[in-house]
């Protein structure tokens, strides 16, 4: 069904909307947001200074970004899926040329209030752009060779260029999000299984390429890989993060070593704790009890939004949160999996808890949606 | 554009599928990583907070602060002195070749060290000092200091270096200190933790090597919390170690500085003890040399010279030096005699000037002989024919147990490196080493201390003190530690009296009687009177032909052929109170080289100082009295006692 074949006089109108907003998953979101001021003031040493404040701010902003989308119709957004789709590309090209360096990659670019990271925008427009796709697209075309390809392109395009970037983490992202948006649209299962031999061919054929003229990906990547494989062959080098990740994790235990009582990330032992490896800390300090908490709130939200999505019966609006929830649990699930040793170190935050306004931002915006299409569903 | 209602619904039914499906796999892998986080946190729990802890903490060693040494009168031998250092800390210099280049103006940096140093500097975390310079003198201290502001990061730092204030004096006694080697690590079996502190000393030689663990003390330790780099976060906790034990020699240090002062120019041994209680009073050895220019490491420049001098001033010839004793030693051939009652005391033997035994002649030191001698004279004019027919009557292993009764060949427990434990010869020796068995000839040329027999002159010291006394003196080097009196040896030496009062009486009259071969040397205070033997041990063998040309005088020889001369000797004669044993490396004749030292240094025991010429015949008074000035000069600290005891 499309928002075109219902009564759009059902749907709320006006200031009313915002009782038809989903509250809980609100209330679950800044929930999981108070997990990290909480993290963030701890690994500050104790202040607010220099991460916990900004990061409250931009919640704060975020969340009044996340009404404001909310009270937009959906199918308006339907409607600028395309152009999203084509902007967010362009900034993936932009970022390219006028990108800041930062840690050999070039990701970023400097508005002067934010720096933007289009390969954050991509993960939602291009969740949009396919759910859109899929409600124009006749349901009897949708597992048709053609009308396959179409889709796989749009998916490819931005991956490639984010590959290029180089983002690892990020492309493979887009992938299994783009991915799971066309089984989720009901493309023929004949098709994942030969993506999925496809994959496990490729990956095969890029250990094999190491050392050789047709090397497919960086040395810093096989390295990457090596010490995700075997982190105890180099614990003071490439393998440090994830062995002193583990440590900080395991020392933990039932209840944690106490607020502010983590010495692994104190004392610096850990990398990146306020970005990447904030769950450690977390884990750390409240132990397992801390980290099953953070888990049953990331649980919850995909559990809100496949409800959501299940209730709703236009396909875009359904899709939509799909691919958003999908995102959602992609990146959580990447990034605890890296820092319980399970995946190798790929640079993907873990959301709403790490420091960073760009992907905190962008998150939001995504939920945004899902809340619009909660509020203009068909009744 | 609508749709067929049956297609709307069936496409509605298969994405609720779908999602179910993908939910479930997505609350699957949520399980999953519950689990992890279960066998992490939960099960491995202990392993990973242990090493957590192993992470954080890190344990600091103090170095504790060396014992001291002080001499019998509290005298200050070796202390712990503090050493300026000017370091740098990367982190606060901001350009550190700018600052470098500044620093060089303000005091001189080694150029060739510069490159090294930088390197260094470079590479260290940025927190951690690193030395630009080390020992430098308060002024480079103070010109640092002035120029801090143009010198951000570059201080200058306090550290404790060992110093030997009384310089070579002590370098055979008190020895020296020296940053561990790889070598000393490997002879001890559990190194201390604190001998890998870089800059760490630990004792090379003599007392500091000796009594190493006694002056080292041990460790402090300091818990810190240090981070991922390494720089200290903050102290957790501290346990204060143990500084050394000060130890107190039985050295005059007085004394041995005039010792050291009379013997420059000879390479030449004085030992003296105590009758009392067998301290050691003075131990040298000359030349020797400064062991502060060995602290921090020495240079070959310094070094060969005092490694190939013929002279051997890193040998400490009191106790590693061993020597034929010669004439010193027939008190103990004629103690084994009287002892055994072979010979009774009025024993006389005629001397022709030569023995003949087995075929083989033993000259007597006299060529015209000394005719017919009893015991008494044959010390005292050293008659050699004398004591080669003694010892073919008691044999050599009665005279070899009476040397170790006196305590040659014996290793005295001292102190000191290398004590070296001489040699008492016997047949059984002879067969082990060199397969060979005993001749009587033998025997002969160990009668007078020649032949196999050695003796360090600690050795002899202790035989003259155990003559003098008739006790087992031991010597004693180490007094006290940490104001702990330590105990000395004290035994009857189970010999007959009478028989060592025969030895004392006729070693009075060597020294006093007018026919003694050691007249020339002493003593006329009448209460201070010295007795004593001569010694003069041959280097070398003198042949047949060379005897019938008629044996080359000493002062002809080339130095490395001169005879050892040796004196032993003990005062006052009544009351004995200190016994010395001097050896004159080369010096020629015991009763021209070594005795007048004997006499020299006796009187300034016995005065505690500079001694009235009064006390020394009237003949040698001019003579005494310039040397008296002459060594006042060279030891300005004596001037000022000298003049206080005038």
């Amino acid at each position: 069904m499309s928002y075109l074949e219902y009564s759009v006089k059902s749907v709320p109108t006006g200031l009313r909307k915002v009782l038809f907003i989903n509250w809980p998953l609100a209330l679950l979101l800044t929930t999981v947001a108070g997990f990290g001021f909480l993290m963030l003031y701890s690994v500050a040493g104790g202040s607010f200074n220099p991460w916990a404040e900004l990061q409250i701010k931009r919640f704060g902003v975020g969340m009044a970004a996340m009404i404001a989308v909310a009270m937009v119709p959906i199918w308006l957004w339907r409607n600028l899926s395309g152009v999203a789709y084509g902007v967010s590309l362009l900034l993936l090209v932009a970022v390219m040329s006028f990108g800041d360096e930062n840690k050999g990659a070039q990701r970023w670019i400097d508005l002067g209030f934010i720096n933007l990271q289009p390969s954050e925008l991509m993960k939602i427009t291009l969740v949009m752009f396919l759910a859109a796709y899929y409600d124009w697209l006749p349901e009897k075309k949708v597992s048709r060779p053609i009308w396959v390809l179409l889709p796989v392109v749009i998916i490819l395009v931005p991956t490639a260029l984010v590959l290029k970037q180089p983002d690892l983490g990020t492309s493979i992202l887009l992938l299994a999000a783009g991915g799971g948006l066309m089984f989720l649209a009901g493309v023929h299962w004949a098709y994942f299984a030969a993506v999925i031999a496809a994959g496990v061919g490729l990956v095969a054929a890029v250990l094999q390429s190491k050392g050789t003229p047709w090397q497919m990906i960086n040395d810093y990547q096989y390295r990457r890989i090596d010490t995700f494989l075997d982190p105890g062959a180099d614990p003071l080098g490439a393998g440090y993060h994830i062995t002193q990740s583990k440590i900080a994790l395991g020392s933990g235990g039932w209840t944690g070593r106490g607020f502010m009582q983590g010495t692994q990330s104190r004392l610096n032992f850990l990398p990146e704790k306020h970005t990447d490896f904030i769950f450690t800390t977390l884990a750390e300090e409240f132990g397992f009890m801390g980290g099953i908490s953070l888990l049953t709130l990331y649980a919850l939200i995909i559990l809100f939004c496949v409800l959501s999505a299940l209730i709703n019966k236009d396909r875009f609006a359904s899709l939509l949160t799909l691919g958003v929830a999908l995102n959602f649990f992609l990146f959580f699930a990447v990034n605890m999996s890296m820092v319980m040793g399970m995946a190798p170190v790929v640079g993907v935050p873990l959301p709403l808890v790490s420091y960073g306004g760009s992907a905190m931002l962008v998150l939001l915006l995504a939920f945004g949606l899902v809340q619009s299409a909660h509020v203009h569903r068909p009744r | 554009m609508r749709r067929n209602r049956a297609d709307t619904e069936a496409s509605q039914a298969r994405l609720s599928r779908r999602a179910v499906l993908l939910g479930g796999a997505q609350m699957l892998f949520i399980g999953g990583l519950a689990a992890r986080m279960r066998y992490l946190q939960v099960d491995q729990a202990d392993q990973f907070r242990l090493l957590a802890e192993e992470n954080r903490i890190n344990i600091h060693l103090i170095p504790p602060s060396r014992g001291e040494i002080f001499d019998r009168n509290g005298i200050r031998l070796a202390q712990n002195s503090p050493s300026y250092r000017i370091v740098m800390v990367r982190e606060n210099a901001g350009d550190v070749d700018a600052v470098i280049e500044r620093l060089g103006k303000v005091i001189d940096l080694d150029p060739l060290a510069l490159p090294e140093m930088l390197a260094e500097i470079k590479s260290s975390p940025p927190f951690l000092p690193v030395i630009l310079k080390n020992n430098v003198d308060w002024e480079d201290v103070s010109r640092v200091s002035v120029n801090a502001p143009a010198l951000p990061g570059v201080t200058p730092e306090v550290g404790l270096t060992r110093v030997y204030p009384r310089g070579s004096d002590f370098a055979h006694v008190v020895g020296r200190v020296g940053r561990v080697s790889q070598a000393d690590l490997d002879a001890l079996t559990d190194p201390d933790q604190v001998l890998r502190i870089p800059q760490f000393h630990i004792g090379k030689i003599n007392v500091e090597a000796r009594e190493e663990d006694r002056l080292r003390g041990s460790a402090g330790t300091k818990q810190v919390e240090v981070n991922a780099a390494g720089r200290v976060m903050r102290e957790l906790g501290r346990r204060e170690g143990q500084s050394g034990a000060d130890i107190q020699l039985t050295i005059d240090a007085e004394l041995q500085n005039y010792v050291q002062a009379r013997l420059s120019g000879e390479s030449a041994a004085v030992v003296m003890l105590d009758c009392e209680n067998g301290d050691l009073v003075a131990n040298c050895s000359a030349p020797s040399y400064d062991p502060n220019l060995f602290i921090g490491g020495i240079s070959s420049k310094d070094y060969n010279p005092l490694l190939n001098s013929k002279y051997r001033p890193l040998v400490n010839k009191t106790v590693q030096g061993v020597y034929p004793p010669g004439s010193t030693f027939k008190m103990i051939t004629a103690m084994a005699a009287l002892e055994s009652g072979l010979i009774g005391p009025d024993e006389t033997v005629y001397c022709p000037g030569h023995l003949t035994v087995a075929g083989r002649r033993f000259h007597c030191w006299k060529r015209a002989g000394h005719g017919w001698v009893d015991l008494q004279d044959s010390l005292k004019q050293s008659c050699d024919v004398y004591y080669y027919d003694l010892a073919i009557k008691v044999g050599i292993e009665k005279i070899s147990a009476m040397a170790q009764r006196f305590g040659l060949g014996v290793k005295h427990d001292l102190a000191l490196s290398s004590v070296n434990s001489g040699l008492t010869p016997t047949k059984e020796w002879k067969r082990r080493t060199r397969g060979e068995s005993w001749v009587v000839g033998d025997t002969v040329n160990a009668s007078i201390g020649q032949g196999d027999m050695l003796a360090s002159p600690l050795q002899l010291a202790v035989m003259t003190a155990r003559i003098a006394t008739g006790r087992m003196i031991s010597p004693r080097l180490i007094k006290s530690v940490d104001g702990v009196e330590q105990p000395f040896t004290d035994a009857p030496l189970e010999v007959n009296e009478n028989n060592l009062r025969k030895m004392r009486r006729a070693m009075y009259d060597v020294v006093n009687d007018r026919r003694g071969t050691a007249y020339r040397s002493r003593i006329i205070a009448e209460d201070l009177r010295m007795a004593g033997k001569t010694g003069t041990s041959q280097v070398r063998n003198i042949t047949a032909a060379e005897r019938a040309r008629g044996v080359t005088s000493n002062a002809d020889l080339p130095w490395e052929r001169r005879d050892h001369a040796l004196f032993v000797s003990f005062a006052p004669f009544d009351a004995p109170r200190y016994a010395v044993a001097v050896l004159v490396e080369h010096g020629g004749g015991g009763s021209t080289a070594a005795a007048p030292i004997a006499r020299d240094v006796m009187l300034q025991a016995l005065y505690g100082g500079e001694p009235p010429l009064d006390a020394y015949p009237t003949g040698d008074r001019d003579e005494i009295k310039a040397r008296q000035d002459r060594l006042r000069d060279v030891r300005p600290q004596a001037r000022i006692k000298g003049s206080d005891q005038a």
